[in-house]
């Protein structure tokens, strides 16, 4: 598949060209084009330094398979497939063992110490992590962490990452590409819920489509 | 070359929300700003940004920071339509709050109170939780950023219609949908690379 030129974000939430949601989309040229820039930044870089392709993909079908979402798992899994198929049933093993709801995790002590809330710490089992290897092993539990429970993050944390071979431009990478996905990800959730509440009110024609548009906010 | 973390074992952090304005420092070694090409000051987008620990040390991979940088302008700064700058940013904070980010929390109160004039009822957010009872309007862009922030996401048609309930139309609602979820890239950032110092007095 060619992303170079497909929006992601519409291909995934199922955003049609003419769509009133694309035209919603595109009062934010913005935030439209980068979006989908941070994406190939993240997964077609120009300058991809340390971090490997079958890293960025791996880490990404984990996340994106945590939060549970078919399409945009489908989507990096089918990526990940062409990289490293020998891998690919692994990390979609790995998914269902690190399935949990977040987020939860602890505050420093203090007044907020009541709002602590315990959950799943992920460690990769012994069998994957031989299949993985230590850099990627310490990047799906590095990447479970900032995904269900980010206020637990802690120095040592990272530096379990520099001990596997991640060096500190590699963690900003791989810091970026999972925290992007959170944020990729709930685009994708909200604009395909709104998409098909949209199509509901024109199938029933309850209210014509032109209420954004004809809102005068525009 | 430094290969390890930085920590600050007399660092206090702060361990309430606060409105009030709090430092940061890195657990990385940030770039070094006498160091910066041309690919570093375009993923800074903004110079000043190069006097910020945190985007010094973001800027280690520029390419991403800038298109980050860029999409997070365009969600909450584009004000040529859409949704108030207020609202916007007590999305960021309703997330913020959810994740547990202090910090981000801090500085996205203060413009929500900034730009909504409401301080008090940004303040029972930050000491009440996302639980709190504000009015109509405000509760429905809290109840859906905070479901949106859920992993996986709790966010489903009963918030859509609660936010149109209360007057937001489609264009507002992407502006609730894309200020969340931006929060949900910059809470894991700001909380994972570093931490919090207390305010200045």
């Amino acid at each position: 598949m060619s992303t170079g030129t497909t929006d992601v974000i519409d291909l995934l939430a199922g955003i049609e060209p003419g769509s009133p949601l694309h035209a919603i989309r595109d009062q934010r040229p913005q935030a439209r084009e980068n979006a989908q820039k941070s994406y190939l930044a993240l997964f077609e870089p120009e300058v991809p330094g340390n971090v490997t392709a079958l890293e960025r993909f791996a880490v990404a079908t984990f996340v994106a398979g945590l939060h549970r979402q078919a399409a945009v798992s489908d989507f990096y899994a089918a990526s990940l497939r062409k990289i490293a198929p020998s891998i690919a049933d692994a990390v979609i093993a790995e998914v269902t063992r690190g399935a949990t709801r977040g987020p939860y995790g602890s505050y420093p002590e203090g007044p907020l110490s009541v709002e602590n809330k315990d959950g799943l710490i992920y460690r990769v089992p012994a069998e994957s992590a031989a299949l993985f290897g230590p850099r990627l092993t310490a990047a799906f539990e590095h990447a479970h962490l900032l995904v269900f429970h980010p206020r637990d993050a802690s120095p040592e944390a990272l530096q379990k990452l520099l001990d596997a071979g991640w060096s500190t431009t590699d963690i900003v990478t791989l810091s970026q590409l999972v925290s992007f996905l959170a944020f990729q990800i709930r685009v994708i959730a909200g604009l395909s819920t709104l998409a098909s509440t949209s199509t509901a009110i024109v199938a029933s024609s309850k209210k014509p489509f032109t209420g954004a548009l004809a809102s005068g906010h525009i | 070359m430094t290969e390890s973390t930085l920590t600050y074992p007399d660092n206090r952090e702060p361990t309430v929300f606060t409105q009030e304005e709090l430092g940061w420092q890195p657990w990385l070694e940030p770039y070094p700003a006498d160091q910066l090409t041309e690919r570093h000051w375009a993923g800074l987008v903004d110079a000043s940004r190069a006097k910020s620990p945190y985007f010094l040390l973001l800027a280690r991979d520029p390419d991403i920071l800038q298109a980050r940088t860029k999409t997070d302008k365009d969600i909450f700064y584009n004000t040529s339509s859409g949704l108030s700058r207020a609202e916007r940013e007590l999305a960021a904070t309703a997330t913020s709050r959810h994740n547990g980010c202090i910090f981000c929390a801090s500085v996205h109160s203060r413009f929500a109170t900034q730009y909504s004039k409401r301080g008090e009822d940004v303040q029972r957010l930050l000491d009440d939780g996302i639980g709190v009872d504000i009015d109509n309007r405000w509760n429905a862009i809290i109840a859906a950023s905070v479901a949106l922030t859920e992993t996986p996401s709790a966010f489903g048609e009963k918030h859509i219609d609660d936010l149109r309930q209360v007057g937001l139309d489609d264009a507002e609602i992407v502006d609730v949908i894309n200020g969340a979820a931006f929060f949900n890239w910059a809470n894991r950032l700001m909380l994972s690379i570093g931490e919090p110092t207390p305010p200045k007095h």
